[in-house]
Parts: structure tokens; C-alpha cells; sequence
């Protein structure tokens, strides 16, 4: 396991090279001196020489690279033009609010999503097939920001259930928090939710007809016995690893549904960086994105090969 | 976010007796059927969009601010008083021709480098590889906002923006079709007999590589008009005033108290054009896939 590990992390490094040549090449991509983008309204000329020089912009692109990868290596990802803090520390603490809008979120589509896989390939063919599968299409197809707006429309303006918008940390007041949090988590959830319920239907329905399912039937253990503990855990193997794949997924809906519901979380900071022109925080997050999605996949191979003995054995 | 076709479906070239059974189980799906006539109602409303008794995107009438429903609107007017129902059909215009150029800019640049790296296999192969890793990397809507930010928001800036993200799938797409072609005997016998490259990837590659992206290029727009939907949602996509369901959406929330079908109308369209994509794709890879034949 660790020599894969080893390996699967070396091929990792080119990639990651090529990630943060692209997002190096990002400021290269605006009109006019990136420096004096960077150095905001004020352009000071002290500030402006001062990054001249960090950048090293009076040097060829490959050595400005090199300097800017670099400090990059050292987790100076830059500074925020907007609120002058590091953008490596802005991230820090900014992420723990995405993370649990995330995993609240995860919980769900697990709890939709797995239960309505295997009713729907057990029921292969009947109507609560059908139903299940329209359900996973239309949740795939809805666009999530939208049915944020529908729920708060319902649930908050309607209703007056649940609060629209806000944010409590989770160590202030779990409670609350968990309220606050609910509704984005579900709109967050529904359409992980239908993905999963597809990736579990279709290795359920290949699980089922296999030999060792046929078996434990014909010993005549009761169908649920064979349904949990024969099928379901086999089945959830590819599963498993859809889950870890579904990062980038998770983190695209959560820059939106931090948008409506004003959470302010590591979405609302992309989003609010563009339109602040905080360039730095725009490659910093797109940076360390790029980096934990590849762990996320490393993450994945990892799980898959603990989960299926075989594999490892390879 | 993208469904991605298997490598193995079309692994043939469709012989003429094979069309037409694609053809007949096409016809024979409902939700195929379906999807088709969805998104060809869509189509043909964008491209009417000039000559509909409708008022114009643009024309505000400040007698009728944020109205309800009537006869004279039917979906109602927004917040300076123009016509819901003519924004959504101008805004079918940009959604769809999102949704369609953003694909075309994915399928030309990835179709030929994953053919590039199929064919040619070693360092070719592992540089696009890795490219194709980078670009997955971030995550599509990321990356879009990223480049949106960067290039400036604008509805062919979007573009660019979502062909790019979505370029990946089809590199990774030709490449696995192109080493699946390249193993079978009649391109080794071809091969053997000197047959060129531009012969080999014109008939026997590229014909291989058609069906499977089209099934992926029709999955694909779905998650393309979601995304440029996205994009002018965040106000990176179409520039208002210029008509686009995400847009329309995004100042709707700002009047859900007193005006919700601003609110409830594009999302409606954005979600049946989407599912529209969504059943057409499915239909295509049932109806292509080789192995239930």
C-alpha cells in the first residue's frame, strides 16, 4: 500500500506542476501590468517596486515562475488587495464553514441517495424504478441555485420555517448552526444525491445477478440478509469512490449555494475576490483546489484498493 | 458533472444495417423521444425569437412594474417592467447558444489532441495525459469562474470559459476510442499495407471516434447551459441588459417577497431544456451502444 502510495504521489507532481503553471499564466491573461493590478487603486510607487522585485518582473516569464512558485512552496500564496491579509490564511478560515456545508451535504445525499439505488434495482423494472430514476434525473437537471431560491421562497418567505440566509459556527451553537445549515445542505445534497443513487443502482443491479448473491438465496437466508450483507457491501465498493470523486462536484455547488443563502464560506470568497478584483485570491483558491482534488483522486484509488482486496493484490 | 460515455459504446463504425437499428431503438424510447421534442421546442423558440408577438427584451413599461401574470403578460413583468416571457425567449437565444459553441470549442480542441494522443502513444500521449489531468483538476465551475474573472465577464467569455472546462472529457474520450480502433486487425492490416496517417485517422479513427462524442457533446450541453446559467447567475456570464435565464434569476432573488415569478419561470426553463439534453443523451448512448445489439 504505501509503495502505491509512494508512486500514485510521484505521477501526482507533473500534474501539479502543470496546475500551477496555469494559474501562474492566469495574471498573464489581463490587460495591462499585472503589478499594478495588484498593487490596488492607491499605486503606490514603493508598493509597486516592492512587488516588482518579490515577483521579479524585471526578469524573463520562467524566472518570474520560478519566484512565484516558489513562494508558493512556502505557502505565500500573495496578499488579499481587499482585506490585506495573507490569502493562505483567508482560505484557513474561510474552509472550515465550506467543510461543514459539505459533509452536511454529503450526509444527505448519502441518506437519499444509497437507500433509493438499491430499492430502485431491486425494483428493477416497476414503478418505483421508474420513480426513483425520473427523481435522479430531475435532480441532476435542476439547476441547484434555483431550487435554493424555490426553498427559500417556500420554506423562508412562505412558511417562515427556517432562516434565509446567516451563519453560525458550529462551536458557537451546534444547534442553531445545524438549522442555519440545513436547507443550503439540501440543496447542496439533492443533486450529489442523484448521482450516487445512479452509481449504486447500476453496481447493485450487477452485484445482484452474480453467483454469490444466487448462492446466499439458495441457502435460504432471509432476503434482506442478502440484500445488506451480500449485495449492498459489495456493491458499495465503486461507490465509495464515487463519494471521494464527488469533491469537485461538492465544491462547484457549494460556490453557489454560498451565493444564495450568503454563507461565508470559501465560495463567497471566489465569488467576492472576482469582483474585487483580488486576483491573488482567485489563483490561490483555484491553486489549492487543483491540489486537494488531486488528493481527493489519490484519496480515491487509496479506498478502492482497501475495499477491494483483489485489487491490491495486483 | 458530466456523464461520461463509455469508451467501449460505438466501438464500431455504424454499418448501415447498424443505423437503422439504432434508429428504431431511438424512436422507440419515449424518453428519448421526449428529450428530442423538448429541446427541438426550445430551438426552434430561440431562433423565432425575433418574429414572436412579444414585446421586446429591452422595452420596459414603468405602468406595469413587477405585475403578476395577466393576458397582457402571461409570465408576468420585472422589477422596471419588461415582459418575463419575452426575456426568457430572447434568454433561450444565449442559453442555448451557450450551451452549443462552449461544446463545439470542447470537441475541436479535444477530439484532435486525444486522437494526437491515442495515435501516437509515448511522450505525446503521457504531455496531453498530464494536460488532461491539470485541466480536471479544477473543478468545472472553478475553473470557469477563474477564467471568466481573468478574460472579464461576458457571455463569449463564458464560453471560452465552459469549452475549456469541458474539454477534458473529450480528450480522454478519443484517446481511450483511439487506442480501442488502433488495436483491432483491420487497422494493423491497414497499417501493414502503408495506408498513411491522415488515411488512418480519416477512415478508419475519426469515424470510430463520431458516435460516442456525439452521445458525450449532447450530455455535455446540459452541463454547459447549467453552467453558463451558473456563470450569469454570479453576473461572470451574459451582461445585463441582455436577456439570460441566469441572470433573470439572480436579480429574482432579490424580489421573492413580492414578485416569485420572477423567480419561478426561467428556473423552469433552465430545468426542462437540461433534462432535455439529458434524456437525448441517454436515448443516443441506449440507442448506439453496441452491446445490446
Amino acid at each position: 500500500m504505501l509503495t502505491f502510495l509512494g508512486r500514485r504521489i510521484l505521477t501526482a507532481i507533473p500534474t501539479i506542476i502543470l496546475i500551477s503553471i496555469f494559474v501562474f499564466s492566469l495574471q498573464h491573461l489581463l490587460p495591462g501590468d499585472p503589478i499594478l493590478v495588484m498593487a490596488g487603486e492607491e499605486r503606490d510607487p514603493e508598493v509597486i517596486a516592492a512587488l516588482r522585485e518579490k515577483y521579479r518582473f524585471n526578469d524573463p516569464v520562467p524566472m518570474q515562475y520560478l519566484a512565484w512558485a516558489g513562494n508558493a512552496l512556502q505557502g505565500d500564496l500573495g496578499i488579499s488587495l481587499r482585506t490585506q491579509q495573507p490569502v493562505l490564511e483567508l482560505i484557513g478560515e474561510k474552509l472550515p464553514v465550506t467543510i461543514q456545508l459539505a459533509v452536511m451535504a454529503l450526509i444527505i445525499a448519502i441518506l437519499i441517495g444509497i437507500p433509493a439505488g438499491v430499492l430502485s434495482a431491486y425494483k428493477k423494472g416497476t414503478w418505483i424504478d421508474w420513480v426513483a430514476n425520473i427523481t435522479a434525473l430531475s435532480g441532476l437537471s435542476v439547476p441547484n441555485f434555483w431550487l435554493g431560491i424555490m426553498l427559500i421562497l417556500l420554506v423562508s418567505v412562505k412558511l417562515g420555517w427556517l432562516p434565509a440566509s446567516g451563519y453560525v459556527p458550529l462551536t458557537e451553537d451546534p444547534l442553531q448552526s445545524i438549522r442555519v445549515m440545513i436547507m443550503p445542505a439540501f440543496v447542496l445534497g439533492t443533486a450529489i444525491a442523484a448521482t450516487l443513487m445512479r452509481h449504486t443502482r447500476s453496481a447493485m443491479l450487477s452485484v445482484l445477478k452474480s453467483d454469490y448473491v444466487r448462492t446466499a438465496r439458495a441457502k435460504g437466508l432471509q432476503e434482506r440478509v442478502v440484500l445488506v450483507k451480500h449485495a449492498l457491501r459489495n456493491a458499495l465498493v465503486p461507490v465509495v469512490t464515487v463519494i471521494t470523486l464527488l469533491f469537485g462536484e461538492l465544491l462547484a455547488g457549494a460556490v453557489l449555494t454560498e451565493q444564495i443563502f450568503t454563507i461565508p464560506g470559501f465560495g463567497k470568497l471566489v465569488v467576492d475576490a472576482v469582483f474585487n478584483r483580488d486576483y491573488a485570491v482567485v489563483q490561490g483558491i483555484v491553486l489549492c483546489t487543483g491540489i486537494a482534488f488531486i488528493f481527493m483522486n489519490i484519496l480515491a484509488d487509496a479506498a478502492y484498493r482497501i475495499l477491494n482486496p483483489r485489487m491490491s493484490q495486483q | 458533472m458530466t456523464a461520461v460515455v463509455d469508451p467501449q459504446v460505438a466501438a464500431d463504425p455504424l454499418p448501415p444495417r447498424r443505423r437503422n437499428r439504432a434508429w428504431e431503438k431511438f424512436r422507440r424510447s419515449p424518453s428519448a423521444l421526449l428529450g428530442g421534442v423538448i429541446v427541438l421546442f426550445f430551438l426552434i423558440v430561440a431562433l423565432l425569437a425575433p418574429v414572436l408577438p412579444v414585446p421586446g427584451p429591452a422595452e420596459t413599461d414603468w405602468g406595469a412594474v413587477r405585475k403578476a401574470p395577466t393576458w397582457a403578460h402571461p409570465f408576468g413583468t420585472d422589477e422596471i417592467g419588461r415582459d418575463v416571457l419575452s426575456r426568457m425567449i430572447w434568454g433561450a437565444q444565449a442559453s442555448l447558444l451557450a450551451g452549443v459553441v462552449s461544446v463545439l470549442i470542447a470537441v475541436f480542441l479535444g477530439m484532435p489532441l486525444g486522437m494526437l494522443a491515442g495515435y501516437m502513444r509515448g511522450w505525446t500521449d503521457a504531455v496531453i495525459s498530464r494536460f488532461t489531468e491539470a485541466l480536471l483538476a479544477a473543478p468545472f465551475l472553478i475553473l470557469a469562474i477563474a477564467l471568466a474573472a481573468f478574460l472579464g465577464p461576458s457571455l463569449t467569455n463564458a464560453m471560452i470559459a465552459i469549452g475549456l472546462s469541458a474539454m477534458p472529457v473529450f480528450i480522454r474520450l478519443a484517446r481511450a476510442q483511439t487506442l480501442i480502433v488502433m488495436t483491432e486487425d483491420y487497422v494493423e492490416s491497414a497499417r501493414a499495407v502503408g495506408i498513411g496517417h491522415v488515411g488512418m485517422i480519416g477512415r478508419y479513427i475519426l469515424p470510430n471516434i463520431v458516435p460516442p462524442i456525439i452521445v458525450q457533446s449532447t450530455l455535455t450541453i446540459a452541463t454547459a447551459v447549467i453552467a453558463e446559467a451558473s456563470l450569469s447567475f454570479l453576473g461572470l456570464g451574459q451582461q445585463p441588459p441582455a436577456p439570460s435565464w441566469g441572470a433573470m434569476l439572480n436579480t429574482a432573488k432579490n424580489f421573492l417577497d413580492q414578485a416569485p415569478w420572477m423567480a419561478l419561470y426561467p428556473g423552469v426553463a433552465i430545468f426542462l431544456v437540461v433534462l432535455g439534453f439529458n434524456l437525448l443523451g441517454d436515448g443516443l448512448r441506449d440507442a448506439l451502444d453496441p452491446r445490446d445489439h
